[in-house]
């Protein structure tokens, strides 16, 4: 009795369908002006499917354009943040494996930054960096961000269930407490770990504002801040535009797809906890 | 033996089991060391990295931002420290002397007004109707919501900045069609403020659309069937058993959604830089320019310290409000 009656579930899915693609569009837009010739791009009335498909505007992005070095510096900033996500596995272990002095302070400190926009912390930040020569380097970009404590109070929340007792047998053996992180901890909290990578992952491709503040000369410039250039040439050129956005967006969608379910549940609990 | 064994095989997985056993292997002179000082000092070295980071870009720069508030600090005095002068409550006397400055609040006042409702009755909605049916259709259009959400800012402004293009966008292109005259979508200040936070609401929905979801199919079935069985209607059943079990999805929406929008500054700044005429121009965005354009630190940073005020005193309401309700 609580499903919906069938002429109700088709008007709402046609609905919800027609929301979809129109939430969807401007990605589809944003692909097939990729592949369209330059001129094609703003003619009047505009064409959705290219007349000759062409690969021409990704290809002055790699020649014409640094975007080769763009996406080598994207992938290192992503990686430094693989380091980050062991940090914090490593901090979420601390917090719910043992009982020291001082835990329940510190971690009452972690959860405090939680409350403080970025808009407060870019200038300080900037000028701690900038302190200890860290700016325009892509250690300074990956910094900031490195570390979160909604990763950390998350990995806490996944290894507290983890059972004492396995651990403690492990110590009975005589393993040190790193290596009983590394090979009883780790590989049990998977899950966890493969929630977070995503995350970070997407964030760290995606991020803008720090790599626009850290980094000031143009081989240190991520994707995202190459691509923000192209919006301030003098003749806009769409199809290039829309080839650099495509770069970007693509390989997200492709996670996307490939990560979903881990995606979906990062964010869930990343709003209900 | 036997307490390691039992433990290791009530661990989910065989890993677990794999993990243990390799470390049964350890020396017996390891052994020894077990609840020494390196045991007492351990979790402090798992905590200590994340934790250094964290006081290094979490908190210091809120100390460093209430310092330096209170100087002149500029590009001059980067180079040179000894310049810096300290002025008290200069920086704040100004902001709040700058006519700027209060454009700013009024613009994000706007964008509070206009986005908090739009984007949590649109997901709400949105998630009702996903929530409708649990057939792999419907579970499929989660995905094309779901998009924008983890889409990077950067390529969104671009493909907006293209379709709102005043002369070959495709939006007034399709408006010429039907005889309608071009439209300056970022080009004239009230129009811009409202598609730059259009762009906003779409790429925020979608997050809050997998918030609701969740919180919904939370709902026990119980609770839905014993209100069709007296009777009630779904209009009914809606408003009074799903909607006050929706409580706490609804207040974290709202707080974040709030929070989100008193921080507005993504799309304004890739879209219009804040133009046209200061129409776009949020506090976060008033703040960057004068911060990193003008390197007025002191000044920017003083402004940063005001918006932390605003936003915690705008939370600490919110939950004031919540514990009020529930009791």
């Amino acid at each position: 009795m609580l499903e919906h009656r069938r002429p109700v579930l088709v008007v709402t899915g046609a609905l919800l369908a027609a929301g979809a693609l129109i939430t969807s569009f401007p990605f589809v837009w944003m692909v097939t002006s990729s592949l369209k010739p330059a001129t094609e791009a703003v003619s009047v009335p505009p064409r959705f499917w290219p007349s000759e498909p062409t690969l021409a505007a990704y290809v002055r992005l790699f020649t014409e354009l640094d975007f080769s070095r763009y996406l080598v510096n994207t992938i290192v900033v992503t990686l430094l943040g693989g380091v980050g996500l062991f940090f914090m596995a490593m901090a979420g272990y601390g917090f719910a494996k043992y009982r020291f002095r001082g835990s329940g302070t510190l971690f009452l400190l972690v959860l405090m930054t939680l409350m403080i926009p970025v808009q407060v912390t870019m200038i300080p930040t900037y000028l701690i960096l900038n302190e200890v020569h860290l700016t325009n380097t892509l250690v300074g970009i990956a910094a900031p961000t490195l570390v979160s404590a909604f990763g950390i109070f998350l990995f806490r929340q996944f290894m507290a269930t983890i059972p004492d007792e396995l651990l403690e047998a492990a110590r009975l053996d005589g393993a040190g407490e790193m290596r009983i992180f590394l090979q009883i901890v780790l590989p049990l909290s998977r899950p966890i770990i493969a929630v977070q990578a995503v995350l970070t992952f997407i964030a760290g491709w995606n991020s803008f504002l720090w790599p626009l503040i850290i980094a000031t000369e143009q081989d240190k410039y991520t994707l995202s801040v190459g691509l923000s250039l192209l919006n301030q040439q003098i003749t806009v050129n769409p199809t290039l535009q829309m080839a650099g956005a495509s770069l970007m967006v693509v390989p997200i969608i492709v996670v996307f797809v490939i990560f979903q379910k881990h995606i979906v549940q990062g964010f869930t609990m990343s709003g209900l906890k | 033996m036997t307490a390691n064994g039992g433990a290791a095989t009530a661990a989910p997985g065989g890993t677990a089991v794999a993990a243990a056993r390799g470390v049964r292997a350890a020396t017996p002179a390891r052994r020894r060391r077990l609840g020494g000082w390196r045991a007492a000092l351990a979790p402090y070295g798992f905590v200590a990295p994340a934790l250094l980071l964290l006081a290094a870009f979490g908190l210091l720069p809120i100390l460093v931002a209430a310092g330096v508030s209170l100087t002149d600090l500029d590009i001059g005095g980067l180079g040179h420290p000894e310049t810096i002068r300290f002025i008290g409550l200069g920086n704040y006397q100004r902001l709040f002397a700058d006519p700027d400055f209060w454009h700013a609040l009024g613009t994000t006042a706007f964008f509070v007004v206009i986005g908090v409702p739009t984007i949590i009755v649109v997901s709400l909605a949105v998630a009702v109707a996903l929530n409708m049916s649990r057939s792999r259709f419907f579970r499929a259009l989660r995905a094309f919501y779901f998009l924008p959400a983890i889409t990077a800012i950067v390529a969104i402004s671009l493909i907006w900045g293209y379709l709102y293009n005043s002369q070959f966008g495709l939006l007034n292109q399709l408006l010429a069609q039907v005889g309608v005259g071009p439209v300056g979508w970022l080009s004239e200040p009230t129009t811009a403020r409202l598609s730059v936070a259009l762009v906003a609401v779409w790429r925020a929905t979608g997050l809050n659309i997998i918030i609701f979801l969740a919180a919904l199919q939370s709902v026990p079935r119980e609770y839905l069937e014993a209100a069709a069985l007296d009777g009630a209607g779904r209009w009914t059943t809606f408003w009074r058993v799903t909607f006050p079990l929706l409580r706490f999805a609804l207040f974290f929406v709202t707080v974040t959604t709030l929070i989100g929008w008193l921080q507005f500054f993504d799309e304004p700044y890739v879209l219009t830089k804040g133009g046209p005429v200061g129409a776009t121009t949020s506090v976060s965005l008033f703040i960057f320019k004068n911060g990193f354009s003008l390197n007025q630190f002191g000044y920017a940073s003083a402004g940063s310290i005001v918006l932390f005020v605003i936003i915690a005193a705008v939370t600490a309401v919110q939950l004031r409000m919540r514990r009020s309700d529930d009791a």
